[in-house]
């Protein structure tokens, strides 16, 4: 069966492993997915604005983008360090730390969000210290920079307000950071730190500049990805968040919110905005890597 | 292609390298600074969550913790949860396996397309995963119309006399969960099986052996600890899958309720300890995950170094 679309070869099985695969890929995956597209085709453009661009639905892509930004910000700050971690230091229960990374891959998302929420809640083991702290520090803000509403901005509790949204993201997105930078870190040669060393470089111009450079490439990868994890997250937010139209309402909320109010239409068109933007991502994330890729081979 | 929500089999790991020589070490300030961070956010974003699930469960006593699990609904909560997993990880499995034997073991035009498609649901938000299903198989749905019992001629009987509920009945509930497990045994075993190469197969096919032969006792048995160790992860996602089958289920009590479903009614009830109970089980299942592939991630380091 040779044609010019594969290379020959003597092992069995490719019409018949290729046919399923692709049967079972379309559908389950590409004609459900199609379905969304083809029904904002039978929307007009009024329509489809409306839906897209009403003042609640865009104070949640700020709130989305904006905090699952941030928080894998904080993600590629932390899990750096987690990374370095247990790559180069070997101390008692380093193993299980290592295997703990993966808990946010391995604990079902419904359950962190109600764990995390009994923790900072207000009553919570953390919340009880932090709450108060929090709320002082917002007052505060408010006193000394008054002409910016910051309890709107910051909310007012950790738990069931926006810094609820932030921690469930910051729990989802940490292991995306440690699990590219640890192999990376790990066949990062000794030598060329040893050798930055016998040039003259302290160990903070090692890190700075030849440590740091080295990484970034998979620094940013990990962070593209925790972001667009935490961009689509769900079932860890809505315990957490408060759930406050316009306030701290998620966008796959809305999209939930209006299937609810049997608005399929409005639900779609939310949806596809959502998943061209992570097409997007997915897109830049392969490009990412790809020029990691190349970094690494040298 | 990227590693969307899974760490990759560690094919691709080198070895944890211990303290190096003096030069490249950190002064003592330094890793005592670097060590009090990493393990206070692990703790704090990690550890508690885990141990708060059973502190609550068990606030009670062991007794209300029990008593949580003898409710009717938790029970179908829980049977209907083994049974979405008990469908969509073996049909996962199934999946995996011909793509990675087709893209892996063989050169064609459009294969890097095929790869990234496969991925594609991890890229997708689970409320959209669920929302894609409403719109394919939902009464406003493009199949909706011939799915109630109804006199379509060009259908078999049989549809037309049986009311077949996908949306805000179990199978829905099963689709969403293969949809948003898809890619988790395939992309374990593609760069597998690509690092293999075929020459163990070339062998076992001179000495004739025929198509199932060779990977029965030749490509299985090489793959078998990649194959595992995407199950436990697909098995993982597939019972404590909550935005997905949210959107798909309709939340009927006792009959299309699954664990994670259950879980939110109870703790909108506030009936926390109840809600924590059944989330214990699902933190236990996390742990015994990631005790599995820990193992499977020693075993394979052993293999190499030996």
């Amino acid at each position: 069966m040779a044609s010019p679309f594969r290379q020959r070869s003597v092992l069995p099985g490719f019409g018949l492993s290729l046919g399923f695969t692709l049967a079972y890929l379309g559908l389950i995956v590409l004609i459900p997915l199609s379905a969304a597209f083809l029904k904002i085709a039978g929307m007009s453009w009024h329509d489809f604005v409306a839906a897209v661009a009403s003042p609640r639905v865009v104070a949640s892509y700020r709130l989305s983008f904006g905090v699952a930004l941030l928080a894998a910000l904080v993600n590629a700050f932390f899990g750096f360090i987690v990374a370095w971690v247990l790559v180069r230091y070997s101390f008692p229960g380093r193993r299980i730390v290592d295997a703990l990374v993966d808990l946010p891959f391995a604990l079902p998302t419904a359950v962190a969000g109600i764990a995390l929420s009994a923790i900072y809640a207000k009553n919570g083991w953390v919340g009880q210290w932090l709450d108060p702290l929090w709320a002082r520090g917002v007052g505060k803000l408010a006193t000394v920079v008054p002409w910016i509403d910051w309890k709107d901005w910051l909310g007012g509790t950790l738990a069931f307000d926006r810094p609820g949204i932030f921690i469930a993201l910051t729990f989802i997105g940490l292991p995306f950071v440690v699990r590219t930078l640890q192999p990376v870190l790990a066949e990062l040669e000794p030598e060329l730190e040893e050798a930055a060393a016998t040039l003259g470089a302290n160990r903070w111009q090692t890190m700075t500049r030849v440590i740091l450079p080295e990484l970034f490439p998979a620094l940013i990868t990990g962070f593209a990805l925790a972001f667009a994890r935490a961009i689509g997250e769900y079932g860890s937010v809505v315990f957490i968040a408060g759930n406050q139209p316009a306030h701290s309402e998620i966008t796959p909320l809305i999209i939930i919110t209006k299937l609810e109010q049997y608005d399929y239409r409005g639900a779609t068109a939310v949806a596809v905005v959502m998943l061209v933007a992570s097409f997007l991502l997915l897109l830049a994330i392969n490009l990412l890597q790809k020029w990691s890729r190349r970094f690494s081979a040298v | 292609m990227s590693a969307v929500t899974t760490a990759p089999f560690p094919v691709r790991r080198a070895p944890v390298r211990a303290v190096g020589p003096r030069v490249v070490r950190n002064p003592w300030w330094v890793r005592v600074i670097f060590m009090t961070i990493a393990l206070s956010f692990v703790g704090f974003f990690l550890l508690l969550p885990l141990v708060a699930v059973f502190v609550e469960a068990l606030r009670k006593g062991f007794g209300a913790y029990f008593h949580a699990f003898a409710d009717p609904d938790a029970r179908s909560a829980i049977r209907l949860t083994l049974t979405a997993a008990a469908i969509a990880v073996p049909a996962n499995l199934v999946f995996g396996i011909a793509a990675s034997w087709c893209i892996a073991k063989f050169n064609f035009a459009g294969k890097s397309i095929l790869t990234t498609l496969i991925d594609l649901p991890f890229a997708v938000s689970p409320v959209i995963s669920g929302l894609i299903y409403v719109l394919v198989f939902g009464a406003q749905g493009w199949l909706g119309p011939y799915l109630g019992a109804g006199d379509h001629p060009w259908l078999g009987e049989w549809i037309n006399q049986h009311d077949i509920t996908i949306i805000f009945a179990v199978p829905g509930i099963v689709l969403a969960t293969i949809f948003v497990t898809f890619p988790f045994v395939a992309r374990e075993l593609i760069p597998l099986m690509q690092t293999q190469g075929n020459d163990e197969e070339y062998a076992a096919l001179t000495l004739g052996a025929n198509g199932w032969q060779t990977f029965w006792h030749v490509t299985l048995p090489n793959i078998k600890w990649g194959l595992f160790y995407g199950v436990i992860l697909c098995n993982a996602r597939a019972m404590g899958e909550f935005g997905a089958v949210s959107v798909v289920s309709g939340h009927i009590r006792g009959e299309t309720n699954t664990m994670p479903l259950h879980i939110e009614i109870l703790y909108n009830e506030y009936n926390f300890v109840a809600a924590f109970a059944i989330s214990s089980l699902l933190a236990m299942l996390g742990i015994v995950t990631l005790i599995l592939k820990s193992f499977i991630e020693w075993r394979h380091m052993q293999a190499k170094t030996s």
